[in-house]
């Protein structure tokens, strides 16, 4: 990789990159996504890469570990192109006829192909099928397309070309302009205006600036920045460098949490690359713009994804937040001004300033433009990554896009915005998505994490899991977060071990209402959503746990009977071994007996039959 | 003590208070642990009062004043997770492994703990292991993956 002088140099060499790219050449592109990684997407491009050596198609074939395909459900995903033959749940044994059929003769595997989990049909193209169709791609556009350690690959599909417009054709302020007329707000999840919020950075006084890049994906059930992080981490990189420009920053930093080794290998490389290339550094391709970025990484705490805790994080200190205003854009990171987005804002810009604001913001609601990635997880036939227009509908994305509930079962509610949202029900599905839709019905946007639920979950438990999750991760710095939620905690383990009192729920709504208002940060004021939600739409639930006793969805334990039906069982003694506290006995393929007295009721034994004989009531 | 170990960590940063966080990613890391002793050293070098340093590594979940186990068991009770069933998964692992979330097992071979979320949801509930991730991890396939790390 050279180091470009100017644009010119950048441009010819891109012309050069392209004219040696063969349009016709098949690739072969192995998702390595988050959800494919785990289940072995390195051992099979490594499976890929013999193959191909063993019929000399090493030179001809160009195999590549890419990022997200988006569709996690059915990994590990591999692409062939130029012909976008998709094939899923691909493992180690399928390469070698993936290979022979495919690439040498050219015929598709029928049985590795995607299906329509609707109508079952066979979807040979990846455009085939529904989940892509009603998706368009932006941030998520160049995931399956490049290898996400190139730099060349960036570059050839249009990468740092923002640089030529921005340094030398567009003043500060025009980019501002830019941002500002696109209406993108930010993707972390409270959807500040980005443009206004540079603005305000720009307008602050001072000759030092920062810029910061949230990479602190603290929300469960939302992997859309690492996702991006991963698999195309010079986007945020150069969305960053247009940010630097128009705040008149110098430094930058990515602020990653520590969960996330893979994002931090590849933004290290990334920048790496990009300081050898001179797109960072001084004097950037000749335009005396000076701007540098440097990595930070998190040290586990969710706290730390609010903007003045992060800040207090990089400073060095604990990850306390501070109470605003000031702003960061007034003085943040040292006390100076700073301007931080979320790592889905910082790669939308780019391609808002190539495509120009008023091409994004033809896209979306009247206050909400552009796309949205969102992570369609739960009970949900297809599970991944999705990004579309923002205002479309919950049915459109959980039916549509995401293939409706597994096994038919009915669908209860989806939760958006992890712990700091709430839980929307079905009266709702119809609800186009925005920034102030989300928040009508008692949610948030936040992150963009979509947890579908079905009826094995239990309302009351899921509110309980995020209040215990934010009585973890509250820093303990103001009363009503650090007490509120100690008391909320406590409502809700009295509830869920039977010995709830109506009187609780009034409690416990006066309890959010100071929460929500008198807290410092987000985290308390928000806390209170996924509480005042499911208190509002399944007040029933609660109600169950409180008179009867009873959890209808069979998940909270302590109200929960395990016994073994003696007509199935087959005395097999798996959940003997299973059990942590010896509560089942009998003898061995003879029915067995759970003692009540002993049993924890963990369902350790429920899980480990392999023929359904543990009841559970 | 070892000198030198330590000031080769802190011989890459300049001795600015903000490097406090890096230098004790950098110690949890190669020492799998914050020994004490290690921190006044810090302390002094950044020039940081040590209720600061103390309060840093008592703040952050990925530091631990006592030493972890060999294997870092990390089970994901990220929302996803929570419902399909990391709760048993955590109780499953820990009565295999021989030893109590958040603690260290007796012959230092495995620490367990659990995480906010890992981010891979679409296989939950998942579980990871040193740097390998495992997909889909239902109660009855805990002893195939523990299997490789039990000696």
């Amino acid at each position: 990789m050279p180091r470009f002088e100017s644009v010119d140099h950048l441009t010819e060499y891109r012309r050069q990159l392209k004219a040696r790219l063969d349009p016709n050449q098949l690739q072969v592109l192995v998702c390595a996504g988050p959800g494919c990684l785990p289940l072995g997407s390195e051992e099979l491009a490594q499976a890929f890469q013999e193959a191909l050596a063993e019929k000399g198609l090493d030179g001809k074939v160009a195999l590549k570990a890419t990022g997200c395909h988006g569709l996690c459900a059915h990994g590990v995903r591999v692409l062939i192109r130029p012909r976008e033959i998709a094939y899923e749940r691909v493992t180690l044994a399928d390469v070698p006829e993936i290979v022979e059929a495919t690439l040498v003769n050219g015929q598709p595997v029928e049985r590795l192909m995607q299906r329509d989990p609707t109508s079952g049909a066979l979807c040979p193209c990846k455009a085939d099928l529904p989940f892509y169709q009603a998706q368009q791609p932006l941030v998520l556009r160049k995931l399956d397309l490049i290898d996400p350690e190139s730099l060349d690959d960036y570059l050839a599909v249009g990468g740092y070309r923002t640089l030529r417009k921005v340094l030398f054709k567009m003043t500060p302020d025009d980019v501002i302009d830019a941002v500002e007329q696109s209406g993108l707000r930010g993707r972390g999840g409270a959807g500040f205006l980005t443009g206004r919020k540079w603005r305000i950075c720009r307008e602050a006084e001072g000759d030092v600036r920062f810029i910061i890049s949230n990479g602190d994906e603290g929300d469960p059930g939302a992997f859309m920045d690492r996702a991006v992080m991963e698999g195309d981490p010079h986007s945020v990189i150069e969305g960053m460098i247009v940010g630097g420009y128009a705040i008149g920053a110098r430094q930058g930093y990515i602020y990653v949490r520590h969960e996330y080794p893979l994002a931090v290998k590849r933004l290290r490389l990334a920048i790496e690359q990009a300081r050898e290339a001179g797109f960072l550094g001084a004097n950037i391709l000749r335009s005396g713009f000076n701007f540098d970025i440097k990595i930070a990484q998190g040290s586990g705490a969710f706290v730390c994804g609010e903007e003045t805790a992060l800040i207090s994080s990089i400073e060095g200190h604990i990850g306390e937040p501070q109470p605003r205003p000031p702003y960061p854009a007034q003085a943040g990171l040292f006390g100076l001004p700073t301007i931080i987005n979320n790592v889905e804002t910082w790669a939308n810009i780019p391609e808002i300033i190539n495509m120009g604001p008023q091409w994004y913001a033809a896209m979306g609601t009247e206050n909400s433009k552009g796309t949205k990635v969102f992570s369609l997880v739960g009970s949900v036939n297809h599970t991944g990554l999705v990004e579309v227009p923002m205002g479309t509908t919950l049915r459109q994305i959980i039916y549509d896009l995401g293939g409706g509930i597994p096994d038919g079962r009915p669908f209860k509610a989806v939760q958006t915005g992890g712990p700091s949202g709430g839980c929307i029900p079905a009266q709702f599905l119809d609800l186009p998505v925005d920034y102030d839709s989300l928040q009508q019905v008692g949610s948030i946007m936040g992150s963009g994490g979509m947890i579908v639920m079905d009826d094995t979950s239990c309302m009351v438990d899921v509110s309980r899991y995020f209040i215990g999750f934010l009585y973890d991760e509250s820093c303990g710095k103001c009363t009503p977060c650090r007490e509120g939620l100690k008391q909320l905690k406590h409502f809700y383990e009295e509830i869920t071990q039977g010995r709830g009192e109506e009187a609780h729920l009034d409690l416990m709504e006066e309890l959010c209402q100071a929460m929500a208002g008198a807290s410092i940060c987000g985290l308390g004021q928000s806390a209170v959503n996924p509480v005042l939600s499911t208190l509002k739409y399944f007040r029933h639930e609660y109600e169950a746990h409180i008179r009867d006793k009873k959890c209808p969805a069979l998940v909270c334990r302590p109200l929960l009977t395990y016994t073994v039906d003696p007509e199935t069982c087959t005395g097999c003694l798996a959940c003997v071994r299973e059990c942590p506290v010896a509560a089942i006995s009998g003898k061995k393929k003879e029915a067995q007996e759970i003692d009540q007295e002993l049993c924890i009721k963990c369902g350790l034994c429920f899980e480990s039959c392999q023929f359904d004989a543990v009841r559970r009531e | 003590m070892d000198e030198t170990r330590i000031a080769q960590i802190l011989s890459r940063y300049e001795g600015d208070p903000a490097d406090l966080i890096p230098v004790l990613q950098d110690i949890q890391d190669e020492y799998n642990h914050l020994p004490k002793d290690e921190l006044k050293v810090v302390s002094r070098r950044l020039n940081l009062p040590l209720t600061q340093v103390f309060g840093v590594a008592t703040f952050y979940k990925m530091f631990s004043l006592l030493p972890k186990g060999k294997h870092q068991v990390k089970v994901c009770l990220g929302t996803t997770c929570h419902l399909k069933g990391g709760p048993r998964l955590v109780d499953s692992v820990s009565s295999r492994i021989g030893c109590e979330l958040g603690y260290t097992s007796k012959d230092g071979q495995f620490s367990l703990e659990t995480v906010g979320c890992l981010g891979s949801c679409a296989q939950a509930p998942v579980m990871m292991i040193g740097d390998k991730y495992f997909a889909r991890v239902t109660v009855d396939k805990v002893p195939k993956v523990l299997k490789p790390y039990q000696k």
